[in-house]
């Protein structure tokens, strides 16, 4: 796991700057954020999620006279990197990153340097958030988030499929293994160091571990034992994965990419109306179909986190409660739009804002969300720190 | 001391920063980085380095696509010169390299992506008609572990670059005259050139020879795009480890890096080694008269045009993709053509294309006043403005760029200088000087003294011979120059990540970026965005000139 910076640890001294901040009415934070800069970190790879961020931009210059500029980032981990190296170097304040789309092992790692500030809970909109009926908003990958991170969309784990080419998806990973038998080449995963690729694996674990309730705490000692099966499995799938298993594609629209050319039958994606959003935008032939597997796919909640020497903390956590907002999470929840479920629970909202959240018309692409099935919780972040690196051995070898 | 401080600014600016790097290399690869609590020294960093599965591996296809990409681009450029030599046919693939010479690095490997693909454009052409494929083949023809993707790439851009220089050479030589008195030895005239001009060409393109070889050792931008991933060659598989949230892995990161400096230096050993056994052999192939092999000579000249033709197909991609509306395998075109990606991402291109310019502007401006200081210091003062400082400068093309922009990173980090503008133009300024001052040293040395002997004899201040005669005699080199900068600047990949923090976007680094995946119709338009700039402004040293000097068209330097 991440080594902690000798020096990182001073800065738990700024805790009680923090704290004070807290007891400020938040129009005080309004008044102070007016006319400041948020540089937002942000993984790039999705282009809807690019433009949603844009229009997240307009809204804060439009309504808080904030400038919300999008750092667009090839792994949220660069990030990371950035806060740790600067208060490495001793920068306690005036920070690159105000704002950082985080979740697991990379929220883990600044939060256990106490690099985060806390802030969620005295977000006005964060009432709104449905902490009971979606715990990933308030628990992410089994670590409590405890106000140092907001919510801002829900995941999902969904397998899409050319319906043509594969009339009778495979809901379990036996069956997925058949099915790539059957079709080689035809099937893959994003590279592991990728969340997606990474979330693969994690999900094929579930339904192979003897014992699955050891997930939930830190990958110990019963790590050995408890994925052998998963490489087992892994070790028959992969000659019949695209390449060989040789190469893998980097991300999840990369995927796309190689299912809208006809290189692949199936792809994955974390978004649960993925398929209507890419078949609106051109990104993929109508004939696509979305199915997730029989026990249920892991779900989680993607969070943003303001880091303890962000230049303009104020700004940054209007623009977390801009995002907890009901026009916002109705335009994310849009699949027009981007399609990504809201963190908010509906039944707290008014009716006015309620109405935001209309059936959309989603086509035959995409499930409607009763059919999704059951989500399964995110593992200990270090499941997937060690998978990735059990993965990387054996592929790379 | 006056008179040497020109020379030693210029120096400073490109040495100074290197030599920093190399030491926040150095220092954090033996386990000596107390920003991170290290206190070394420790050889835990290359025990670290050497676990790292998939090392050897990368290490050698560092070593092999560096190689590689040197001995075919110098291969391409030998075979066309010799068979073209005196034909019509030199002066069109020089006006087809220009072009490709101005496009970066990245924007043309995307272009590259864009072709050879399985899904790409070349088998869209013949598909399905003539494959009978109506999805792409399950075959690596990029990303392959071989490196072999990654080498095209490398040669693309590589050989327009040595065949230009090559023919800026060939104007030192008397080619026309050697090829002449050999032919009429009886030597067929490819084999003649050959024989008689390579041997004197090669002397002058040595330093453009090795700086190929160094950068296509350390590359990372081309390597992200086109090469291998499971593992990478070293470079990138180095960017990972210092972009990693662990901070610990700076430590195997600098270790790796003084690893790709021996890389690169063991590549320019062995080609250094391979001269010296190369050279008799040559000698007595030349003594021994022996004019056979014309015919294989000629045929291996066609490989030039056609992959200076690849390149040109490439940009064509690029356009293309950016303006594709759906476009699905096998249809060689898009469905419809469509400005919707331009206009959409129109505002995602404003803060990264502004960021671009100023860095680019900057560093070439500043770029110019030291190298022209410089310059008009050694015409006026001689050996006391210590001009062999100047030729000192361009050694850091030798070094891959990773080697000590990992170490700077850390510096400028501790300095308090990462990530803003002033960080990313003294980086790009490593790399712009040294070409600015190669291009400039040439137009200045041939500058007709006379012209300012007659000024200062009319009674003019040097500085007033300075503005009056020499820059205006000088306006065209110095356009050229001045675009040859913006080029260098705008093609800078990791010089902009690691100065720039992450946050200084750049065209550049978001398209490498986009590149991993992602709507190709947005990467087009990034990566098209990106060439752009440096096409305009050679344009703009082309036609400036010609415009502003209308009515005096005898006015050259």
């Amino acid at each position: 796991m991440t080594a902690l910076p000798r020096r990182a640890l001073a800065a738990l001294a700024l805790a009680p700057l923090a704290a004070r901040a807290q007891d400020l009415p938040w129009s005080e934070t309004l008044r102070r954020a007016r006319g400041q800069t948020v540089a937002w970190h942000a993984w790039a790879g999705d282009e809807r999620t690019n433009a949603f961020i844009a229009w997240v931009a307009e809204q804060a210059a439009a309504r808080f006279g904030i400038t919300l500029r999008h750092v667009r980032l090839r792994d949220t981990a660069e990030a990371v990197q950035r806060v740790l190296a600067e208060i490495s170097a001793g920068r306690r304040a005036g920070g690159a990153v105000d704002l950082v789309w985080i979740n697991g092992p990379n929220f883990l790692s600044l939060k256990q340097a106490g690099l985060l500030r806390r802030f969620a809970e005295r977000l006005p909109n964060f009432a709104l958030v449905d902490t009971v009926g979606k715990p990933a908003t308030v628990t992410d990958f089994t670590i409590p988030v405890e106000g140092y991170a907001a919510p801002w969309r829900m995941a999902r784990l969904v397998f899409i499929a050319d319906g043509r080419r594969v009339p009778q998806p495979p809901r379990d990973m036996a069956a997925l293994l058949a099915w790539s038998q059957r079709n080689r080449g035809r099937f893959t995963h994003p590279g592991v160091r990728n969340f997606l690729g990474a979330t693969f694996l994690k999900q094929a674990l579930y339904e192979l571990a003897p014992d699955r309730t050891v997930l939930s705490r830190p990958a110990g000692a019963a790590f050995d034992a408890t994925v052998a099966p998963l490489w087992a499995w892994y070790d028959a799938l992969r000659p019949n994965l695209w390449r060989q298993g040789r190469a893998f594609p980097e991300t999840g629209p990369a995927m796309r990419n190689l299912l809208n050319d006809g290189e692949l039958d199936i792809m994955l994606s974390f978004n649960p109306a993925e398929a209507t959003v890419s078949v609106a935008a051109g990104l993929l032939p109508a004939t696509v179909r979305t199915f997730v597997p029989a026990i249920g796919s892991i779900g989680n909640a993607s969070f943003v986190a303001i880091p303890v020497n962000a230049s303009a903390p104020d700004a940054a956590e209007v623009v977390a409660d801009l995002l907890l907002s009901p026009e916002a999470q109705a335009r994310a929840e849009d699949p027009r739009h981007l399609g990504a479920p809201t963190v908010l629970d509906l039944a707290r909202l008014a009716p006015a804002d309620r109405a935001r959240f209309a059936a959309w018309p989603r086509g035959p692409e995409a499930l409607p969300p009763d059919a999704l099935g059951p989500a399964l919780p995110e593992p200990h972040p270090s499941w997937m720190t060690r998978l990735t690196e059990a993965w990387e051995r054996r592929v790379a070898a | 001391m006056t008179r040497a401080l020109p020379a030693l600014l210029a120096f400073g600016v490109v040495a100074v920063p290197v030599a920093a790097g190399l030491l926040g290399t150095l220092l954090p690869a033996f386990g000596v980085l107390p920003a991170i609590g290290a206190d070394g020294p420790s050889l835990d960093p290359w025990r670290r380095l050497f676990a790292e599965p998939g090392l050897p591996r990368a290490t050698l296809l560092s070593l092999a696509t560096g190689l590689g990409a040197t001995v075919l681009s110098l291969l391409l450029v030998a075979l066309f010169c010799a068979a073209a030599h005196g034909t019509r046919g030199v002066a069109r693939a020089q006006a087809l390299a220009a072009p490709i010479l101005a496009t970066p690095h990245a924007a043309l490997a995307i272009g590259v992506l864009f072709l050879i693909a399985p899904s790409g454009l070349l088998l869209r052409l013949v598909s399905p008609w003539a494959t009978g494929l109506d999805a792409p083949p399950d075959v690596a023809t990029v990303n392959d572990a071989w490196g072999l993707a990654l080498l095209l790439g490398l040669v693309v851009k590589e050989t327009p670059y040595l065949l230009l220089m090559t023919l800026a050479a060939l104007n030192q030589i008397p080619a026309t005259r050697l090829v002449a008195v050999a032919t009429s030895l009886g030597q067929p005239k490819p084999v003649a050139w050959l024989k008689v001009v390579f041997p004197l060409l090669y002397r002058q393109i040595r330093l453009p020879v090795l700086a190929v070889l160094a950068y296509s050792v350390g590359t990372v931008d081309v390597a992200l795009i086109l090469g291998p991933t499971t593992p990478p060659t070293l470079a990138p598989l180095l960017l990972r480890w210092a972009t990693s949230p662990d901070l610990s892995l700076l430590l195997p990161a600098s270790a790796g890096a003084l690893l790709l400096l021996g890389v690169a230096l063991t590549a320019i050993g062995a080609w250094l080694a391979a001269e010296r056994a190369v050279a008799p052999l040559g000698r007595a192939w030349a003594a021994s008269g022996l004019g056979t092999g014309a015919g294989a000579l000629r045929a291996g000249a066609t490989l030039l045009p056609f992959l200076l033709l690849l390149a040109c197909a490439a940009l064509v991609a690029l356009v293309l993709w950016s303006v594709a509306g759906p476009w699905r395998f096998p249809d060689a075109l898009p469905d419809r053509v469509q400005a919707d990606t331009w206009t959409s991402q129109a505002a995602a291109l404003a803060t990264p294309a502004a960021n671009s310019l100023s860095a680019a502007l900057l560093a070439t401006g500043l770029a110019l006043a030291l190298a022209v200081a410089a310059l008009e210091a050694r015409a006026r003062h001689g050996a006391a403005a210590l001009p062999w400082l100047l030729a000192l400068t361009p050694l850091p093309l030798l070094l891959p760029q990773a080697s000590f922009l990992l170490g700077l990173q850390t510096a400028l980090l501790t300095l308090g200088l990462e990530g803003g503008l002033p960080a990313v133009v003294l980086v790009h300024l490593v790399f712009v000087l040294p070409y600015v001052l190669l291009s400039l040293s040439g137009p200045y040395a041939a500058l007709d003294p006379r012209l300012p002997r007659v000024a200062a004899c009319l009674g003019a201040s040097p500085l007033r011979v300075f503005l009056a005669v020499k820059l205006p005699v000088l306006a065209r080199p110095l356009l050229a120059v001045a675009a040859v900068g913006i080029a260098v600047s705008i093609a800078q990949y990791l010089a902009t990540l690691l100065a720039g923090g992450g946050r200084f976007a750049t065209l550049t680094t978001e398209a490498v970026t986009l590149a991993a995946g992602g709507d190709r119709r947005v990467l087009g338009v990034f990566a098209v965005a990106q060439a752009a700039i440096p096409l305009l402004a050679f344009g703009a040293a082309l036609l400036l000139p010609a415009l502003l000097w209308r009515d005096r068209a005898a006015l050259r330097a």
